[in-house]
């Protein structure tokens, strides 16, 4: 068994009461108080995660924007200086390599990647490179926090400047977390607003404690809130919705694909699928009686098997069990009545719309 | 969430279930190490009122959001009832293993078996000897 890494922000979640496990290679915090609390903190009020496993790789370079632009699924050239996109590195043919954030800062191009995923990701861009253009893996050096809920502001006004409320959704600057110079950025992965900070490995722990400290201070979330979150969104998770078996294309991931302008690898594959359809695709379920779907169950229809579940778990905000799921064309449409086979009982459900909890509504709380 | 104990009165199963005997009948359920390894629990599939159970093997199942467990039977019988309860309200299996979250009772049909079961100051030994 290799040796499992850790965060510099181990002993803090030891401290706040984490259960431990191996995820990818790291011993990460999968639960504190308890999945379903944290889950329900980061929807009403916030939760901080540490997210500082996943990877950071700077490229750089005369033509950097041009390179990503061939390698990457999604049009680089509709961000500016501050601002991050979502998108994909395909492999040669339009599988998936992984799901990935790129932003454009002003003196690199940085992209953030899972943490299963650092080292195929450095080996492709390396190896795709062209002269001039340098990429540094600064994953082990990167710590990286996430701030995620309704709340997140108020969390944060005691102890950042300047404060980046007014920063739009998906874009980054720089300012100064608990006395820590960061790199912060109006993303994440639960579906709430929220703030994802970048800093120095060894700095984590400083800003970690003073956000426990501040007067409303967020709940501490593991990993396995983060998996109930982004399965409500209908968000993907790389080795669960996507890999190198399948394009974009089946998982709904069209709009993060440049297809009019094409010109990476696979683009051909996925014109073609976009066009023509794909032997199945990716829709979320609710279960409509009680059950819990989990990875791997099939999806039924009369009689037959029409899917896949790639996702599956208790849903904390519906209180009922809901998936990701790939389905043929003819049963992907919402409403569509299916039921799941979990391990040998089928339970009735029904294709519905994303994503499951409607977050759009609720006002962020500026102090 | 309760906290850790283990009370006297009841035999304990290696695969953390407890049995409360009452003449030829008995309550069945998990230990509170059993809850705290499974997490918040938000499902309890039961076997119905007149179902077998055989010792040592699975009566039903409880889920947490992550995981699912198999719940083992510690004794052999036929399940006479079913804490309906708990499949409506599944965090009583946390918050009170050994009462309200007691999971079915059934009548024996072979007392014998309960002898192979550990008591109290055995279970937390054997608890020990997973920690290490």
């Amino acid at each position: 068994m290799t040796d499992l890494q850790r965060t510099s922000l181990f002993d803090a979640h030891v401290a706040a009461g984490a259960k431990i496990v191996p995820f990818a290679g790291w011993e990460m915090p999968v639960e504190y108080e308890g999945v379903r609390a944290e889950h329900l903190a980061v929807r009403s009020t916030c939760g901080l995660f540490d997210v500082s496993h996943m990877g950071q790789i700077d490229v750089t370079g005369h033509g950097a924007r041009e390179f990503l632009q061939s390698i990457l699924t999604n049009d680089i050239t509709r961000i500016g200086p501050g601002q991050a996109q979502y998108t994909l590195l395909p492999d040669d043919n339009g599988g998936v390599i992984d799901d990935l954030l790129v932003y454009a800062l002003l003196d690199r191009f940085l992209l953030v990647v899972n943490a299963s995923n650092i080292a195929p990701c450095v080996e492709r861009v390396t190896s795709l490179a062209p002269d001039g253009v340098t990429v540094v893996n600064r994953s082990p050096d990167v710590a990286m926090l996430a701030l995620q809920g309704p709340a997140w502001a108020k969390a944060l006004t005691p102890i950042a400047s300047p404060e980046p409320f007014s920063l739009p959704y998906m874009e980054a600057t720089e300012a100064t977390v608990a006395g820590v110079p960061c790199l912060v950025a109006r993303t994440g992965y639960t579906g709430e607003p929220g703030l994802e900070i970048m800093c120095p490995a060894e700095a984590a722990p400083a800003i970690w404690d003073a956000l426990m400290a501040v007067p409303d201070a967020p709940v501490p979330a593991g990993l396995a809130a983060r998996d109930t979150l982004r399965l409500e969104m209908g968000y993907p998770l790389y080795g669960n919705e996507l890999g190198h078996d399948r394009s974009p294309i089946s998982a709904g991931l069209k709009w993060a694909c440049d297809l009019k302008h094409g010109g990476f690898p696979g683009a051909e594959r996925m014109q073609r699928e976009a066009a023509e359809g794909t032997p199945d695709r990716l829709v979320a379920i609710l279960i409509t009686e009680k059950g819990i779907p989990r990875g791997g169950c099939p999806v039924m229809a009369d009689g037959q098997q029409v899917g896949t579940v790639t996702s599956g778990t208790f849903s904390p905000s519906l209180g009922v069990g809901a998936a990701l799921a790939y389905v043929s064309p003819d049963h992907a449409h919402v409403g569509a009545n299916l039921s799941i086979d979990v391990r040998g009982k089928e339970k009735s459900a029904e294709v519905t719309s994303l994503p499951m909890v409607d977050t759009s509504p609720r006002k962020e709380h500026h102090s | 969430m309760s906290d850790e104990s283990y009370p006297g009165d009841l035999r304990y199963h290696p695969e953390h279930d407890w049995v409360r005997v009452d003449g030829d009948e008995a309550t069945f359920g998990v230990t509170w190490f059993a809850q705290d390894a499974l997490g918040e629990v938000v499902y309890y599939d039961p076997p119905a009122v007149g179902d077998s159970v055989t010792a040592g093997q699975s009566y039903g199942e409880l889920e947490s959001v992550k995981a699912v467990s198999d719940i083992i039977a510690p004794a052999s019988g036929e399940v006479i009832a079913v804490n309906d309860a708990v499949g409506d309200t599944p965090e009583l299996v946390n918050n009170d293993p050994y009462g309200a979250g007691w999971l079915i009772k059934v009548r024996l049909s072979s007392a014998s078996e309960l002898d192979a079961l550990m008591d109290e100051p055995a279970y937390r030994q054997y608890l020990a000897g997973l920690a290490g």
